[in-house]
C-alpha cells in the first residue's frame, strides 16, 4: 500500500504503519463531510452485510436440525444469550439483543478488518468511545431508573470500615468513569496495536536478508490477531455484561 | 540517527501535506464515523431483533418442544415394555407354579401307591414268614422228641450191654438233664 | 531534537508493555495453577479469566498509546 510507495520515494526502511487507517472517501474528494461514503463505512457496511448473511440468510430453513450455517448462527446465539444470563442475571435479558447487536458489529468488524488491505472501523477510537459512551450512558441511566438513589451505593463500600469509605467512595468514583475510557481505549488499541505492528513486520521484508524471517513473523502475528479479534470483542461484551450487573444490583 | 531525522523529516512533510501522524486523532472526520456508525448500529439492531433473535428463539424452542415430546414418547414406550415385560414375568411364574403343583400331585399319588403296595407286601411277608416259624418250631418238637426216644432207647441199650439193669426213670432223668445242658 | 527526544520517550514508554505482559502472565499462571487444583471449577471461571487479562493488557496497551501519541501526534 501507501508505505511503499513512501519507501521507493525515499530509498530508505521506512515505516508507516499508520497509513493503513486513514480515512478517504470512496467516491474521490478530498472533503469529509457528515455523510459522505469512505472506506470506514464500506467496511461498517460489510460488516452488516456479513451480519444479515450469517444471522438472518444462514437460519432461512428454521430446521429443527440444524444446517452448519443455521448452527453457526445458533452458536452465537447461545454464546450470547448464555453470557447475559450468567454474568448479568436473569433480568438482564432484555438487553440481550442490544449486546447481542454490540457483540456482532465488533466481531464482524474485526474479522473484516484482518483482510489483507481492508479497513477495520474499530481500529478508530470515534468508533470504539460512541460504542463504549453508550454502554456507559446506558447502564448509567438504567441503573438510576432501577435503584434511584440506591445506585448510589455502588460507590459506598459498606463492607469497609468507615473511616475508609469516603476514601474508597473517591476511587470508586473515578474507576466508574475510567470506565468508558478503558473499555474504548482496549478494544481500538488493541485492534491498532496488531495492524501496526504487522505493518512494522510488512516493513522488514524490503530488506531481503531479513525477509523469510519477517514473513514468517506476520503470519505468526496474523495467527494472534485472529485470537485477539474475538476475544477483543468478547472481553468487550463481558465487560458490558458486568456493568450492566452492577447497574441492576449494584449492591457491593 | 540520519535516517531516523530523514524519515521524522520525511514524515513530517508528508503529515503536513494530508493528515496528521494518528489518523485516529484527526478530529475532523470524527463525525462523520459516528454518524455512519450509528447508522450501521441501528441496522444491525433492527435486523436482529425483529428478525434474526426472534427466528433463532423459535427454533431453538421448537426444537426443545421436539426434544421433550419426543423424551416423552420414549418414555412412553418405555413403560409400555416394562409392562409387556412384566406379563411375560406373571405367566412364566404361573406356568411354573401350574407345573410344580402337578409333579407333587403325581408324586403324592405314586408315593400313596407305593405306600399301599410296600404295606401289602410287608403283611404278606409278615405272614409267610409266621407259617414258617411256625413249621419250624413243629419241626423242632419232633426233632427233639425223636432224638430223647432214641438217646433213651440208646442209653437203655449201651447200659444193659455193659451188664446193668437199666432203670427207666434215671435214664429219663438224666437224658433230659443233659438235652437241657 | 525535540522529536528525537520523543522518539527517546516512545521506546520508554513501550517498557511499558512488558509490564502489562508480565500482569497477563500472572493472571493466566494463577489461573492454570488453579485450575491444575481444583478442574471441576476451572470451566466456571474462564469469564474471570478473560476478564482479568483484559484488565491487565488495558495498561499495556495504555502505554503503546502514549508510545504512539509520542511517536506521530507530539
Amino acid at each position: 500500500m501507501a508505505s511503499e510507495a513512501h519507501g521507493a520515494e525515499q530509498g530508505g526502511l521506512v515505516f508507516h504503519p499508520m497509513d493503513q487507517f486513514i480515512i478517504k472517501p470512496l467516491f474521490g474528494g478530498d472533503h469529509i463531510g457528515l455523510f459522505t461514503v469512505t472506506n470506514a463505512t464500506l467496511w461498517m457496511a460489510l460488516a452488516v452485510l456479513g451480519i444479515i448473511a450469517m444471522m438472518v440468510l444462514g437460519t432461512r430453513s428454521r430446521a429443527i436440525i440444524p444446517s452448519r450455517s443455521q448452527s453457526v448462527a445458533e452458536l452465537a446465539y447461545g454464546f450470547i444469550y448464555k453470557m447475559v444470563e450468567d454474568v448479568a442475571g436473569k433480568d438482564a435479558v432484555k438487553f440481550f439483543p442490544y449486546i447481542m447487536t454490540l457483540f456482532m458489529f465488533i466481531v464482524f468488524a474485526n474479522f473484516l478488518g484482518l483482510i489483507p488491505t481492508s479497513f477495520t472501523p474499530t481500529s478508530h477510537f470515534a468508533v470504539t468511545v460512541v460504542l463504549a459512551m453508550l454502554v456507559f450512558v446506558t447502564v448509567t441511566i438504567v441503573g438510576f431508573v432501577k435503584n434511584g438513589m440506591g445506585f448510589l451505593g455502588l460507590f459506598w463500600v459498606s463492607s469497609a470500615p468507615l473511616a475508609l469509605r469516603p476514601i474508597l467512595a473517591i476511587i470508586e468514583l473515578i474507576s466508574y468513569f475510567v470506565r468508558p475510557v478503558s473499555h474504548s481505549i482496549r478494544l481500538a488499541g488493541n485492534v491498532m496495536a496488531g495492524h501496526a505492528v504487522i505493518k512494522v513486520f510488512a516493513g522488514f521484508a524490503a530488506i531481503a536478508v531479513v525477509s523469510p524471517v519477517s514473513v514468517v513473523a506476520i503470519t505468526a502475528m496474523y495467527g494472534l490477531e485472529v485470537l485477539v479479534s474475538f476475544i477483543q470483542a468478547y472481553v468487550f461484551t463481558i465487560l458490558t455484561c458486568v456493568y450492566l450487573k452492577d447497574a441492576l444490583h449494584p449492591s457491593h | 540517527m540520519a535516517s531516523t531525522t530523514t524519515e521524522a523529516a520525511g514524515h513530517a512533510a508528508d503529515a503536513a501535506a494530508s493528515a496528521p501522524g494518528m489518523p485516529q486523532l484527526d478530529f475532523s472526520n470524527w463525525g462523520n464515523q459516528i454518524f455512519w456508525l450509528l447508522v450501521t448500529l441501528v441496522v444491525i439492531y433492527f435486523v436482529l431483533s425483529r428478525i434474526a433473535l426472534p427466528r433463532i428463539a423459535n427454533v431453538l424452542a421448537e426444537r426443545q418442544g421436539t426434544i421433550t415430546n419426543d423424551i416423552a414418547a420414549a418414555e412412553e414406550l418405555k413403560a409400555k415394555a416394562a409392562d409387556a415385560e412384566d406379563a411375560y414375568n406373571k405367566a412364566l411364574a404361573d406356568a411354573r407354579a401350574e407345573a410344580q403343583r402337578i409333579v407333587a400331585e403325581a408324586k403324592a399319588e405314586i408315593q400313596a401307591d407305593l405306600d399301599a403296595a410296600t404295606a401289602k407286601a410287608d403283611a404278606e411277608i409278615a405272614a409267610k414268614a409266621a407259617e414258617s416259624e411256625k413249621a419250624i418250631a413243629e419241626i423242632r418238637a419232633g426233632a427233639l422228641e425223636s432224638i430223647k426216644e432214641v438217646a433213651t432207647d440208646t442209653a437203655t441199650e449201651i447200659v444193659t450191654a455193659m451188664g446193668g439193669k437199666a432203670d427207666d426213670k434215671a435214664v429219663a432223668g438224666a437224658i433230659t438233664t443233659r438235652m437241657k445242658g | 531534537m525535540e522529536g528525537q527526544l520523543a522518539h527517546i520517550g516512545a521506546g520508554l514508554a513501550a517498557i511499558g508493555s512488558g509490564a502489562a505482559a508480565i500482569g497477563v502472565g500472572n493472571v493466566a499462571g494463577n489461573y492454570l495453577a488453579g485450575a491444575l487444583r481444583n478442574p471441576s471449577a476451572a470451566a466456571s471461571q474462564t469469564a474471570t479469566l478473560f476478564i482479568g487479562i483484559a484488565f491487565a493488557e488495558a495498561l499495556g496497551i495504555f502505554s503503546f498509546l502514549v508510545a504512539l501519541l509520542l511517536m506521530f501526534a507530539v
